[in-house]
């Protein structure tokens, strides 16, 4: 198995591009694209099991690393690796994509080819940015990663090829690449002073060579990476697209489009790279987090379409792991690193289950709804489970983030803290009230007049799986967060104080006591 | 042995001539494409040779007008590439009832000959010489949709601009001349330092840039460039767009660090501004296009801009930069006209941003070459457009110029939206009875000329490894034939970073 060690990584990135190629090729007959795009997706998620099982906790750094120089100059290299930060991740990646393949088995009907050899192609660049290294790498993954979704988007939006996909299409790709331009400035004055894009080298050039930088440049460098990940989670007052593209998207890929991409580069690159100016504005984070949670909740608690119902809730829920990041506590960051990963699995869960409603009834409009439960119980069932853990309770995988980052947040502000558990309350208050609407009271006429189907065995099949995990994570939250701890430890260690950077910081905090 | 330095004309030449002559010999309804298959040949021999003078030692010929190094052998490849793709995508793209084709073919020919000539000539009147065979000839070609008033008009303004921009250009020469007493470029740059009237000098290399800038379409010299696209014929508009381009950049690469490094600082800030305003207002005004060949046409007005601001870095990692960026500059633009000369039909029928929705419904392949092309328009990693922006971005930002290198990436976030547009349109439903599901079958050369060009423009993006050592050494040649010892510097400056 050790040999396998050294390349795993390159095939785990490979074989989703692989099988998009393939299946540009395939003949459209029967379900052949779809079980050859399930079959990769399942391969895949086999091959990203190989991580955690073969994973050394005793090891701080990097595991299953490759590094090659790919362009010689500029030196940019071929450089993948896993933490334990990075290593759940990419195994929930893994995960998602063939219960993505069972949400489109059907609704996909036309341009099946496009589809799936553009799904896989998502799958490569979400896997490229988690697993890359190298700043330009990871960069060229994280500008791929738009292509697919938002010609997704303009393809297979809820009404095919309307004026309103294709500018969800649009707004999607621009609010992210406009604020990666500036980034891309960013990453280009690092490597003008440093000479180097590698995430180590880079972190550790930064830390010896305090002088590099002026303090204000590295500011304004570092401002640059913050603003384009913060737009991607979304953080507060940038999450202006993830409404259009929730109600737009085909399920497979609203349930990718939000959250971990975004999250996990501000750890690894926001925080780890600038362990003094990501402190600088914590509390700003802090404050926008608890704003976040507690809009999110309330927009969610007023809207009548599902989909834009989950995009504001999933802009609440979100903010937990902000709010969990910015206190630099371990538990903090534990807790949002467990959050990204339960807020993944649960609000794919909860797509899904929309994507079924929308399959036999044709809308999410929740006042058209109404006494679903009687009619299909096994669907009433597992929604409530989904909602009752995407709202935090106990035993189920949502509490477990929620209350660590909470926690963590009290510890460093209580006004925030407080508020932000405000924020739970009213996340459960605009989930049951929908859950009451959806499923309970009288049938709608709608309901009525529709031939009541329970889920099929299909949809078990992507359902269950998800059902499964979130009592497990719920219960069994520590083997998840003895890996995340590994990753995270180093970054909410206090930077060393006699760096140029940390007088900065301490006059900060001096003015924050004054205040 | 001084033929072997000008092979590649030689047999382009030869080769038009041999059809100009062959032409009125056939019966007026044969059909003409031997001829072009004809030149297909010519160019890929001359292709052959340019790739085979890299084994020459560099050196000058006939009295030192003429260089062969691997800065000309960079940009010799790159124009008989470009040009094979232009003709492949011809071929079947210009109707049949032209009959005149043979006349179109040959003037390909000898057009890229001037291009040819443009790119390894070191004296100034040699270069006028060369600007001229190719200007000429796309005149010609712009105007060859003789029935249709739109490619008249285009024709006409092309020639009466054009001509116009050169003689700012042969002016410049001679105010060179009165310099320094000298139109070679090596001499110049030895010349330049004891000149005892700067002031002419630094008009010289003015007005040099306003004929060249009119060449590469760098606002504000842009005014022509959306009517002549707009009227051109397709088929003439990738060829145009790309080849004439790249060896006018290469002229300005070489008058500029050839012959003038020594008054770099009073013309870098020209280039500055010239970068800074070809970038914002192509791409602006490419918003509000309807129309996709005009909407390109700006867009080729911002990708000019973005290749100016290597010339705003003073290095060698500059000279690099803009080499590439030609390179992958010419990779996708003729790959995406070679896609619109077809879509779009001879005649322009399918013109609008409209017009092209659903283009993935009819032909998927075509449409997904389409939007491959556009995504490195974009500037999407994994293509050639990437990587050309980043080197030149790159190189600007280690000169410190970081203004310019964020309004320029400023721009392709806002160049993002337009492309989009066109985008989105292709992948979007057809209206019922549009024109666009009537699009033909694309013949095999045609998808030949896609196929070449995007896996050019995929190549570059992936391993660019090698087409950038060479854009590299040619770097190297010039920056030393410029400038020695601030080259020596340079060199010294770095080895530790390597």
């Amino acid at each position: 198995m050790a040999s396998i060690d050294h390349s795993v990584l390159t095939w785990i990135l490979l074989l989703p591009a692989f099988g998009a190629v393939v299946a540009a090729l395939l003949p459209e007959r029967g379900k052949l694209v779809q079980s050859w795009t399930l079959l990769i997706a399942l391969a895949t998620f086999g091959l990203t099991l190989h991580l955690p099982a073969h994973f050394d906790y005793s090891h701080g750094g990097f595991q299953f690393e490759i590094n090659r120089l790919w362009i010689v100059s500029p030196p940019i290299r071929y450089h993948l690796g896993v933490d334990g930060l990075s290593v759940w991740l990419v195994v929930l990646t893994g995960f998602l994509a063939p219960i993505g393949v069972l949400a489109s088995w059907r609704v996909i009907d036309t341009r099946i080819k496009e589809f799936y050899s553009l799904f896989l192609l998502q799958q490569t660049a979400m896997l490229g940015v988690f697993l890359a290294l190298d700043l330009m790498v990871y960069y060229a993954f994280w500008e791929l990663s738009l292509v697919p979704m938002a010609i997704l988007i303009a393809m297979f939006g809820r009404d095919p090829g309307s004026r309103t996909s294709s500018r969800a299409a649009i707004k999607f790709f621009l609010y992210t690449f406009i604020p990666s331009a500036l980034f891309l400035v960013g990453i280009l004055a690092l490597y003008a002073r440093t000479g180097t894009f590698d995430y180590v080298e880079l972190k550790a050039a930064l830390i010896q060579n305090p002088t590099l930088f002026s303090p204000p440049a590295l500011w304004v460098i570092s401002l640059s990476f913050l603003v384009a990940f913060a737009v991607k989670v979304p953080v507060f007052p940038l999450h202006g697209w993830l409404g259009d593209v929730f109600s737009e998207a085909p399920t497979a890929m609203a349930m990718v489009v939000a959250g971990k991409l975004g999250l996990y580069s501000l750890i690894r690159f926001h925080i780890g790279l600038f362990p003094f100016e990501s402190r600088r504005v914590a509390h700003w984070m802090i404050m926008l987090a608890v704003l976040g949670i507690l809009y999110g909740a309330l927009v969610a608690l007023v809207q009548n379409d599902l989909k834009r119902l989950l995009a504001f809730g999933t802009v609440s829920s979100l903010s937990f792991c902000t709010l969990g990041i910015y206190t630099f506590a371990i538990n903090g960051l534990d807790g949002a690193v467990f959050h990204i990963l339960s807020e993944s699995i649960t609000g794919g869960a909860l797509l899904v289950l929309l994507g079924v409603m929308y399959e036999r009834y044709g809308t999410y409009d929740i006042e058209r709804y109404g006494g679903l439960a009687a009619r299909t119980p096994q669907l009433a069932t597992l929604f409530v489970v989904t909602m009752l853990a995407l709202i935090g309770l106990p035993i189920l995988n949502g509490f477990v983030g929620e209350f660590l980052t909470l926690s963590s947040g009290f510890a460093t502000s209580h006004l925030w803290g407080a508020l932000g558990t405000v924020g739970v309350i009213l996340s459960a208050a605009y989930m049951l009230w929908m859950v009451q609407r959806v499923f309970y009271g009288p049938e709608s006429p709608l309901v009525h007049r529709s031939p009541a189907h329970d889920l099929a065995p299909r949809e078990h099949l992507a359902l269950w799986p998800m059902a499964v995990l979130m009592v497990i994570m719920g219960v069994f939250s520590p083997y998840w967060i003895r890996a995340i701890d590994r990753g995270v430890h180093s970054l909410s260690n206090t930077p060393a104080l006699n760096h140029p950077g940390a007088a900065l910081l301490s006059s900060q905090s001096h003015e924050g006591e004054a205040q | 042995m001084h033929l072997a330095c000008i092979l590649p004309e030689v047999i382009l030449t030869l080769a038009g001539v041999l059809i100009m002559l062959v032409d009125p010999l056939l019966p007026r309804t044969a059909s003409r494409k031997p001829t072009g298959w004809f030149s297909v040949l010519a160019m890929v021999a001359a292709f052959a040779a340019s790739a085979w003078q890299l084994h020459l030692a560099p050196g000058t010929a006939y009295y030192g007008v003429v260089q062969t190094d691997a800065f000309s052998v960079f940009f010799h490849l790159l124009i008989c590439g470009t040009v094979l793709v232009a003709l492949l995508a011809a071929i079947d793209s210009v109707r049949p009832e032209a009959h005149d084709m043979g006349e179109f073919f040959a003037l390909i020919l000898l057009g890229t000959v001037g291009m040819l000539l443009m790119t390894s000539a070191v004296e100034l009147l040699l270069v006028f010489i060369g600007l001229e065979i190719s200007s000429i000839s796309t005149y010609i070609l712009a105007g060859f949709r003789r029935r249709s008033g739109k490619s008249i008009e285009a024709s006409i303004k092309y020639f009466l601009l054009g001509s116009f921009a050169t003689a700012f250009f042969l002016y410049g020469i001679a105010l060179t001349f009165g310099a320094t007493g000298t139109t070679r470029i090596a001499a110049i740059a030895a010349a330049l330092p004891h000149t005892t009237t700067p002031i002419l000098a630094w008009t010289a290399v003015g007005l040099i840039l306003i004929g060249l800038g009119f060449k590469v379409s760098a606002a504000p010299f842009h005014v022509w460039t959306p009517d002549v696209y707009e009227g051109a014929p397709s088929p003439v508009v990738a060829l145009m767009s790309t080849a004439p381009k790249a060896a006018a950049f290469a002229v300005l690469l070489r008058i500029f660090y050839g012959a003038y490094p020594s008054i770099q600082q009073h013309w870098w800030s020209l280039f500055w501004v010239l970068a800074a305003v070809s970038m914002t207002l192509g791409n602006l005004a490419a918003l509000r296009q309807q129309s996709v060949k005009r909407m390109l046409a700006y867009s080729s007005i911002a990708h000019a801009g973005y290749l100016l601001v290597a010339f705003t870095s003073f290095s060698l990692q500059g000279i690099a930069a803009a080499s590439f960026y030609a390179l992958c500059y010419v990779a996708m633009n003729v790959g995406i006209f070679a896609v619109i000369s077809h879509v779009g039909g001879y005649d322009d029928h399918l013109w609008s941003i409209t017009d092209y929705r659903g283009l993935a419904y009819r032909s998927p392949v075509l449409c997904g070459a389409m939007a491959f092309f556009l995504l490195s328009l974009i500037g999407i990693p994994f293509t050639g457009g990437f990587f050309a922006k980043f080197y030149v971005f790159s190189a600007a930002l280690q000169q410190g110029m970081f203004g310019l290198a964020i309004i320029g990436l400023i721009n392709s976030g806002i160049a993002a939206f337009y492309y989009l547009r066109l985008l989105t349109a292709l992948y979007s439903k057809p209206a019922q009875g549009s024109p666009v599901l009537a699009v033909p079958r694309m013949s095999i050369t045609l998808g030949l000329a896609i196929l070449l060009s995007a896996s050019a423009t995929l190549l570059l993006g992936v391993v660019p490894r090698s087409s950038l050592d060479l854009a590299q050494r040619g770097a190297g040649t010039l920056f030393q034939t410029g400038h020695p010892a601030q080259a020596a510097v340079q060199v010294v400056n770095d080895a530790p970073s390597q």
